[in-house]
């Protein structure tokens, strides 16, 4: 299956545009983009793409043990760059997404131009001085909440999953349509992620980065973003008077225009 | 409705409607008025009464994920808030509150997000519905789920190995003829019926067999086993063919006797060199009749039509064949699997004359050739095929 296929890939705006591929974050999809992506594409190539699974698609060649890293989504993101055949890309990553790209950038070093880190973390769990901002407790509760989450998921889910391209009001009809994915899925990407430690990788980033936080943060709090910034060197940090860890839904204008300043393509 | 009921209803009414701050105030939920960043703005006493806190802890200055667990907020921020942002109103998320006192209350939330009639400044309205006994007979679901699951991978491990034992591991090598064998398995849960073997028996000749024994699972395996040795020593004793499925008859009927109607359908043969070619001598009841890819191209049915079930009826008869293979002929044994796999929606099924017209499209073909060639047609059937399929060809070598 060709990679535009399995990852859902979406290519919007001018074709000579500076190429910004999506990368959305765990508990979402590419849809995370939609309030961005309009904006961004008036000048820049935008691609968009699911992770397999994410947003209720069929994961196409998803394994616990592949996925179980954030390497496996990595190389993801470094397929499709080779796949589509991007070059000058700038990875703009949300949330755990960032630190794929960070992983993309050091798998595909002559593609990765640039990354926008939105939101990110290199470590989600307290750790000695380091403050994550959750213990192994917490994410345990974050497991347990999205399995009581389960039971609805699966009834309601079958016929989307079963695939019914006649029948899509089928999909349109579910309470929560959009950012779905199958617990088991969500369950390893959630362990991925919040059990992740990237922090080693920051200071191996060889490119320009930009960070984008918000103000208020339950899950990357400013401290976060800082120590983001303080171990990518020549890096570039950017406040966002914004609350919640979606800057790119809560405040689209100002998540677009930090994005476009970034690669040189603001109008 | 008499008068006075009526009135005393109409009274009601407009009492109730007066009284909406108190339905807000006192409903069977909790109820809370948010910014879009989810500070709360106004809160019910339901709710506050819940989770133990007062109007003026959370009004202004508590934001609606903070009442949630750590888990649970994480589950809100990184899937709740940006769905009910991308899509205006979520339903129906098992979640939970962190009540003053540190013990957590199962809820259900749902959530719109709206303006306000005045100013029409944005805002996010939120439901919260007590779930704890819903919770705990959902929980009783999930680990019945769990513990299902688990069942249903030992018995598909147990089934993968009883199937196993059920089909020789390798066919074995006969001098001068090629074979191959491919066995489709209806179901992952169970073990099917259909059985085949190719074994030695005294004077260079070799005996082999395919079939088909009635139903499924354990007692089907059961009854394969039976059969597998009861050919096979039958065999050893007498390998003339009827004779072999004579035997096999009177020991299933014995079963039979006991009240357990068992029986099956089989192909029994016995082959041996014969100059250069190969002498095969066969024996079917019940079965479908097996085809010979000939080295020029055509492709024959065996005539072995008015056989009968074994095991099924009193005295059955048994139909006998005899056929010679000379290089490159290949014989083709198979179940009814592959005769009655559905092709499309409207029940169509692959039926012998569709095999016969794939066969002669292959002709002539080695023993792993049309092997191969069939096993794809059948792996294509997807869900079509709901019986198992079993396949033995046996081959004279093309080149001396």
């Amino acid at each position: 299956m060709d990679v535009a296929t399995k990852y859902r890939v979406t290519v919007r705006g001018p074709e000579d545009g500076p190429v910004l591929l999506l990368a959305h974050g765990f508990g979402c999809d590419q849809h995370m983009w939609r309030l961005v992506e309009p904006i961004l594409s008036r000048t820049c190539r935008v691609v968009l793409f699911d992770f397999p699974g994410a947003g209720g698609a069929q994961a196409f060649g998803w394994s616990e043990e592949r996925y179980s890293r954030l390497d496996g989504y990595a190389e993801d993101v470094a397929a499709i760059c080779r796949e589509l055949d991007l070059r000058d890309v700038v990875v703009v990553g949300h949330s755990v997404s960032a630190m794929i790209g960070v992983l993309a950038a050091e798998l595909e070093p002559d593609r990765v131009a640039g990354l926008v880190l939105v939101t990110p973390s290199p470590r989600y769990i307290d750790d000695g001085d380091y403050r994550g901002g959750f213990s192994r407790a917490d994410i345990d509760e974050l497991l347990e909440s999205l399995d009581s989450n389960y039971l609805g998921w699966s009834a309601a889910m079958a016929p989307v999953i079963m695939g019914n391209p006649d029948r899509p009001e089928l999909g349109r009809e579910l309470t929560n349509s959009f950012c779905r994915m199958d617990p088991r899925i969500a369950q390893v990407f959630a362990r991925a992620t919040f059990l992740s430690d990237s922090r080693a990788d920051l200071p191996g980033v060889a490119v320009p980065a930009l960070i984008l936080q918000c103000a208020q943060d339950a899950i990357a709090p400013p401290e976060v973003g800082a120590y983001v910034h303080e171990h990518i060197a020549g890096s570039r940090l950017v406040t966002l008077d914004a609350t919640g860890h979606c800057p790119q839904l809560s405040a689209p204008d100002q998540t677009a225009a930090a994005i476009l300043s970034f690669v040189g393509a603001q109008r | 409705m008499d008068g006075q009921r009526g009135a005393e209803v109409a009274a009601a009414v407009l009492d109730e409607a007066a009284g909406s701050a108190e339905l807000y105030d006192a409903a069977p939920c909790g109820l809370l008025s948010t910014l879009p960043d989810g500070t709360i703005l106004r809160v019910n006493s339901t709710l506050l009464g819940w989770v133990g806190r007062t109007r003026d802890d959370l009004v202004g200055r508590g934001r609606f994920s903070d009442l949630l667990t750590v888990g649970g907020r994480i589950h809100y921020e990184t899937h709740i808030a940006p769905l009910l942002t991308m899509q205006g109103s979520v339903g129906g998320f098992a979640l939970e509150l962190r009540t003053a006192d540190g013990a957590r209350l199962p809820v259900l939330v749902s959530a719109v997000a709206s303006r306000t009639e005045g100013t029409g400044s944005a805002r996010v309205r939120i439901a919260v519905f007590e779930a704890r006994d819903r919770r705990s007979y959902e929980t009783e679901l999930l680990q019945a789920r769990r513990d299902a699951d688990g069942e249903r991978e030992r018995i598909q491990r147990l089934a993968t190995v009883l199937q196993r034992t059920l089909l020789p591991p390798r066919l074995p090598e006969v001098p001068g003829v090629v074979t191959a064998a491919y066995y489709h398995p209806a179901s992952v849960d169970e073990v099917g019926g259909d059985f085949y073997d190719l074994f030695r028996l005294p004077g260079g000749q070799w005996g082999f067999f395919l079939g088909d024994v009635c139903g499924k699972g354990a007692t089907a395996a059961a009854l394969t086993s039976l059969t597998r040795y009861t050919l096979r020593s039958a065999a050893a004793h007498d390998p003339d063919p009827v004779s072999v499925l004579t035997n096999l008859d009177a020991v299933l009927a014995q079963e039979h006797e006991q009240g357990n109607p068992k029986f099956c359908t089989v192909v029994y043969g016995v082959l041996r060199m014969a100059g250069d070619q190969l002498a095969v001598a066969l024996a079917a009841g019940g079965h479908p009749p097996p085809l010979v890819l000939r080295a020029e191209g055509a492709v024959d049915v065996v005539d072995l039509e008015g056989g009968q079930l074994v095991g099924a009826v009193p005295e059955p008869r048994f139909t006998r064949a005899e056929l010679r293979l000379a290089r490159g002929d290949t014989l083709l044994l198979y179940t009814d699997g592959l005769i009655e796999a559905r092709v499309d929606d409207r029940g169509t099924r692959h039926d012998e004359d569709d095999l016969l017209r794939f066969t002669r499209a292959l002709a002539p073909a080695a023993p792993g050739a049309i092997v191969a060639a069939i096993a794809a047609l059948i792996e294509g059937f997807g869900d079509g095929l709901d019986d198992d399929a079993a396949l033995l060809a046996i081959g004279r070598q093309a080149a001396p």
